[in-house]
């Protein structure tokens, strides 16, 4: 059975109807429909931007066919359900790689866009809009529109980042990037401090094409914000091809019990994965699935936070605001919350076309919790606090819960977003961040 | 080797990924299905997933005076065949076709004449070639006569004793006739049912498909466990079975 939940399964939300779409020439007439529709690929956005409770969900994944690929120039144009997985299993043997890729292959390229997905490698080549050249929409009103910078070019920039609401993506043609070979040259680096995390990121956005951090995030005083750097290029001395894995199974048909995920195993899988290296830095070449989805070996990992689901919180600041971060793992460090994974990043100054995009120039924190109901919610709305007062943003692709008023702090550019919705498409996320604008069921 | 192959029914779900894992291969496919445009949109993804050529025809099955054609078509254009699917199908509803006689018939006709017909005729061809595996979807319905589903489960259950008997004949010739038993499978021609935990998804079901084509075997049930799920629903007794709700 095919649950329609997000990846945070919290909020829970029902659809009224799914309709699976297979073939792009039996799209139905959105029209035909008295409530708002929303594309639904993987399920893989934390909160409740892929979720339409009493609307209609249109399943994506039946559109997963391949259009066109020029092994020469590494220009793919594929239809928006293809997962990322897919299309580096064609492209990865023809020596291409993906421009930019989030840190699961279980996404859609649809998805991507509408999220503006971003990656370890922000800092040198943007976020997933920036390599689109162009897709086509379905809108309820204009019918099919072809979008790329020459053409329709508001639409092209309000639909990447746009959360689905612009219509629904049928196609889309981006650029691959040129790699020798599917191995990773990895460094992983101890850090014990925040000032320490800045200067290896600053030292490294030079040389390495990929960079992020995880923090250990349970401990507290001086050893608040110490953590692993990781970087890494592609490998040009390993370069034979790899059998791709098996694509990892569900391995429980239950819901693991909630015990896995508390104070006491965090700590311990926390200060285990600190001193897993005993030395400062080490080095190997891996196999870039081990070094973009180490995540994704754990089937439905997500279930390990059982049935009350859990939340991320990843904001953005500015690089001179970066005293924010200190100041929400201060906050963290004092409330009763377990934070489960955290990952901090430093983005570049490549802009993404998006009118929406959550990536921009400065630092982002991305905070995992299980959900334990007001506490929770209370601990997001203090980092809230900080996000604003530091000029920040928080990404709706991870969000379930931040008041309208936030958003539309963080995203100043919203109404003019909302010329450009599909009058017949509606998200839980757009209802509860921008009440005024869009369809109700 | 590369290998030739014919797909009857080619936008089926189930169909979509065995032609998927034949491209893989970098095999030749030779695809049939009533709509050219769905035709040219696999075709041009199978060619991108490695297929060394994909040819395309479109007719409909249930016209038995087309069959002769394509079946020529596909065994002339690259000297043979070394194998072929049968995959079109659908799904009567149940109380419909037991109050109308023309659904039933239609039911009939897209499942168990058309599909016999392309048999026959296959059957034929391979035996002359003396080589080649030929494929028909059956399903886990022609196990046991249900309340629910019996019309459909009729026709799976005529095609089951049609492959067995057909295997025999071509087994001198060195034809191997491989009929697929699939139970629950999450496609548009189940899209409208309530799903359960025993729902394999088309891809499972496909890439299983394939399996039984390049190691032919003479039935195979998709997943595996539905295999001892049958077994235990055909040897209920009677008295037992009637009570089942199934």
């Amino acid at each position: 059975m095919k649950p329609y939940m997000s990846w945070g399964r919290y909020p829970q939300s029902n659809p009224a109807q799914i309709l699976p779409l297979s073939w792009v020439s039996e799209i139905p007439d959105f029209n035909r429909y008295a409530r708002p529709v929303l594309a639904y690929g993987k399920g893989r956005s934390y909160g409740d931007s892929c979720l339409n409770d009493g609307g209609v969900l249109l399943d994506t994944s039946g559109l997963d066919r391949f259009i066109r690929f020029d092994p020469d120039s590494g220009i793919l144009r594929c239809e928006a359900g293809v997962t990322l997985q897919s299309v580096l299993r064609l492209i990865l043997p023809a020596k291409w790689f993906l421009p930019v890729t989030p840190g699961t292959q279980f996404v859609t390229v649809g998805g991507a866009i509408a999220n503006d997905v971003h990656g370890k490698n922000h800092h040198r080549a943007g976020s997933f809009g920036c390599h689109v050249h162009s897709f086509e929409l379905l809108r309820s009103d204009r019918g099919k529109v072809l979008c790329s910078r020459e053409q329709n070019e508001d639409l092209f920039e309000a639909t990447i980042g746009g959360l689905g609401l612009t219509g629904l993506i049928l196609w889309v043609e981006f650029q691959l990037k040129r790699v020798p070979g599917p191995w990773i040259d990895s460094e992983q680096i101890h850090f014990s401090g925040l000032e320490e995390f800045f200067e290896l990121s600053a030292a490294s956005d030079e040389s390495y094409e990929y960079t992020v951090a995880w923090l250990d995030c349970i401990s507290t005083g001086n050893k608040l914000g110490r953590g692993i750097f990781m970087r890494g290029n592609h490998s040009t001395t390993r370069r034979e091809d790899a059998r791709v894995r098996r694509a990892a199974q569900s391995v429980y048909g239950f819901d693991p019990p909630e015990i896995l995920i508390s104070r006491p195993t965090i700590r311990a899988f926390n200060w285990m994965y600190f001193h897993r290296q005993s030395w400062h830095i080490r080095r190997n070449t891996v196999h870039f699935e081990r070094f973009f989805y180490p995540l994704d070996q754990i089937a439905d990992w997500n279930r390990l936070y059982g049935r009350r689901g859990f939340l991320q919180y990843q904001f953005v600041v500015a690089y001179e605001k970066k005293e924010a971060v200190r100041e929400i793992l201060t906050l963290l460090a004092n409330s009763r919350e377990v934070c489960t994974l955290s990952v901090l990043k430093v983005f570049g100054e490549v802009r993404s076309p998006g009118l929406l995009s959550f990536p921009r120039p400065g630092v982002t924190l991305a905070l995992d919790f299980p959900f334990q109901g007001q506490s929770t919610l209370d601990l997001c709305e203090h980092f809230d606090q900080v996000v604003k007062k530091s000029a920040g943003a928080v990404y709706p692709a991870k969000d379930a819960r931040m008041s309208s008023e936030s958003f539309q702090t963080y995203f100043p550019r919203w109404t003019e977003f909302s010329s450009f919705l599909d009058p017949r498409f509606g998200s839980d996320f757009w209802r509860r961040v921008a009440p005024s604008r869009g369809v109700s069921p | 080797m590369t290998r030739r192959v014919l797909i009857l029914g080619a936008t089926s779900g189930i169909a979509r990924e065995t032609s998927r894992c034949f491209a893989a291969e970098g095999a030749r496919l030779f695809l049939v299905a009533r709509d050219q445009e769905k035709l040219t949109a696999l075709a041009g993804d199978l060619k991108i997933r490695g297929a060394e050529s994909v040819e395309t025809y479109h007719a409909d099955l249930t016209d038995y005076s087309a069959h002769p054609a394509i079946i020529a078509r596909a065994f002339r254009l690259w000297q043979g065949l070394d194998a072929a699917l049968i995959a079109h199908g659908s799904l009567p509803d149940q109380l419909s076709a037991e109050n109308d006689p023309a659904v039933l018939r239609s039911a009939m006709e897209t499942n168990y004449f058309s599909v016999v017909s392309l048999l026959t005729q296959l059957g034929k061809v391979f035996e002359e070639q003396r080589c080649g595996v030929l494929a028909v979807i059956g399903s886990v319905a022609g196990d046991r006569g249900r309340r629910s589903n019996y019309i459909y489960g009729s026709a799976k259950a005529a095609i089951a004793t049609f492959a067995a008997g057909l295997r025999l004949r071509l087994a001198p010739a060195g034809v191997q006739v491989v009929l697929i038993k699939p139970g629950w499978v999450s496609t548009p021609m189940t899209e409208h049912l309530p799903q359960n935990f025993l729902f394999a998804s088309a891809g499972q079901v496909g890439r299983g498909v394939y399996k039984a084509m390049i190691s032919p075997r003479a039935v195979v049930y998709l997943p595996w466990y539905w295999k001892w799920v049958m077994g235990i629903i055909r040897s209920l007794p009677d008295l037992i079975f009637a009570k089942l709700n199934l």
